[in-house]
């Protein structure tokens, strides 16, 4: 199982890496890939947190429901 | 939605601190490098800690006072979001220490006393589950909860001071206010705290709410 699974991701890195090779040179749309990639990890933080504050208001609106039931 | 501006300034805040913290310019510095970064993210998990221990203890005076058992909630939930973030600055500051003092736990005042605190705030909550009789509990508990916030104080703040530590801040190593001249900084920094204190604040609020309305059910 463990092996199908990184068998996979190495197929699929690779796949990416060839995309970012395909066209000789030519790399567009380059804003995420600079800096290190820096800001995929920003981006992914910043999806984390949004997803985690737009759970807790869930959360809030629930807790309110049953708070106006009584 | 107008008593809910604080929990979207919340959001809000910490959004931009982890835009900003991972994206402005840091003071250089050895050792350190990007890592510096860290402050903020693991220093408002404390802040936060204090903040809702802080909260508990105000709760727990007014328990004692009115022995109204909604003040004995809002305080008990107080300590349960705080040692989740209690819990978060630990393991924040062992991946830390790891790549910038060699080892996750070198024995330090202040990690040790910082652990000892933890552990104080566990026993509280250990300490209520065994009490059965609701008004016991509730006064035991507060009385407790009065006593362990100033140790907790003199654990963090005080003892680590006293002697030597690697953490910045104690034991004649500069904190970072120091580093940052230019407030670069502070300019994460501090929204980054007010903004995870607010979310603490928030979930706290959220588990003493259901806690009401279980209690409600109860009787």
């Amino acid at each position: 199982m463990r092996n199908i699974l990184v068998t996979a991701i190495v197929l699929l890195l690779s796949v990416f890496n060839s995309f970012a090779q395909s066209a000789d040179g030519v790399e567009m749309a380059e804003a995420l890939r600079s800096s290190g990639k820096i800001y995929v990890v920003v981006a992914v933080l910043a999806a984390i947190l949004l997803v985690l504050v737009f759970y807790l208001f869930s959360i809030d609106r629930r807790v309110k429901k049953l708070e106006n039931q009584d | 939605m107008q008593k809910n501006w604080w929990k979207i300034l919340a959001s809000v805040l910490i959004l931009y601190s982890i835009i900003a913290g991972f994206l402005l310019d840091v003071p250089e510095l050895p050792i350190l490098h990007e890592s510096i970064r860290n402050l903020y993210f693991h220093v408002p998990m404390w802040f936060t800690m204090i903040i809702l221990y802080l909260v508990s203890v105000i709760y727990s005076i007014k328990y004692l006072g009115s022995a109204n058992e909604n003040d004995d909630l809002l305080s008990v939930e107080c300590v349960n979001a705080g040692v989740i973030f209690g819990f978060l600055g630990l393991i924040t500051g062992m991946l830390w220490a790891n790549y910038t003092w060699g080892e996750p736990w070198p024995n330090d005042p202040k990690l040790n006393s910082s652990a000892i605190a933890t552990l104080m705030y566990l026993a509280y909550l250990v300490l209520r589950n065994s009490l059965e009789e609701e008004q016991k509990r509730a006064k035991i508990s507060a009385i407790y909860n009065i006593f362990a916030f100033p140790v907790m104080i003199v654990l963090l703040f005080i003892l680590p001071r006293m002697t030597d530590s690697l953490h910045p801040g104690n034991g004649g190593n500069p904190g970072f206010s120091s580093y940052d001249l230019d407030s670069r900084m502070r300019l994460v920094f501090y929204p980054a705290v007010l903004g995870w204190i607010l979310l603490g604040v928030w979930i706290a609020t959220l588990r003493y709410r259901i806690r009401r309305l279980e209690n409600k059910q109860l009787n």
